[in-house]
């Protein structure tokens, strides 16, 4: 399956990228961070305790399950209003 | 319901007297507005560009408008946020509710209010003399949602 992984904020500027796809199988949204934190050290920031993810455009916890062509976002905490 | 996420400027006065223009049912209308400070954290703020997630600000915003609408009769709700540059002393955000009487209404906007601060995909970055720093989401605004 494949997923499109975004980043938004503090993360996309140390990832140095908006996103990037992927090519696995993955459960869940811990299995993409998983992955991701398993390519390398400059992917540290995705260790954040207070990291947050979506879901195809929708807030979700880490176990939420994945379907191919899903997008996943990876972003710190929201800090709008 | 109505959900904007914009760049420009807007008129807060004219946005709450709005919310009870040709509905002669709503008694209460309860407002927030939120504005650039130029001081955070210790330094002074000159700027600040606020970054969002452009398909998901929108679902996420009307999701929280829609779960208020579910908990409380509000006959109109308005939630306005702005994007990209912002100076010291600008409105950023303004929620609007209108209900019939004024406990919805109050409880409503304080709602989507703590709710938007903990689930809306906006991320401040200010401008200050040390240079641009990314504003860090804030425990208290956490316990602040946990509430409802």
């Amino acid at each position: 399956m494949s997923v499109e992984v975004v980043y938004f904020a503090r993360y996309r500027e140390l990832l140095g990228r908006d996103g990037e796809r992927l090519e696995g199988d993955f459960e869940n949204v811990e299995a993409v961070r998983q992955t991701l934190l398993g390519k390398g050290p400059e992917y540290a920031v995705l260790a954040e305790q207070n990291l947050m993810c979506a879901r195809n455009q929708d807030l979700c916890r880490l176990a939420e399950p994945l379907a191919d062509g899903d997008e996943v976002a990876f972003f710190p905490p929201v800090t709008g209003g | 319901m109505a959900v904007r996420v914009q760049q420009q400027a807007f008129d807060p006065g004219a946005e709450v007297n709005a919310m009870h223009a040709a509905n002669a049912g709503v008694g209460a209308v309860v407002s927030f507005v939120g504005y650039v400070r130029d001081f955070n954290d210790g330094r002074e703020v000159a700027g600040m560009f606020l970054e969002h997630a452009p398909g998901m600000t929108e679902k996420a915003l009307a999701k929280i408008v829609v779960e208020a609408e579910q908990r409380w009769p509000l006959l109109k709700v308005e939630v306005l946020h702005r994007i990209g540059t912002l100076q010291p002393g600008e409105p950023i955000v303004f929620v609007g509710v209108a209900s019939a009487h004024r406990q919805a209404a109050f409880d409503g906007c304080n709602f989507i209010m703590d709710y938007l601060k903990t689930r809306a995909p906006f991320w401040k970055k200010e401008t200050t003399g040390d240079g641009p720093r990314w504003v860090e989401g804030r425990h208290s605004d956490q316990q602040a949602a946990e509430r409802w």
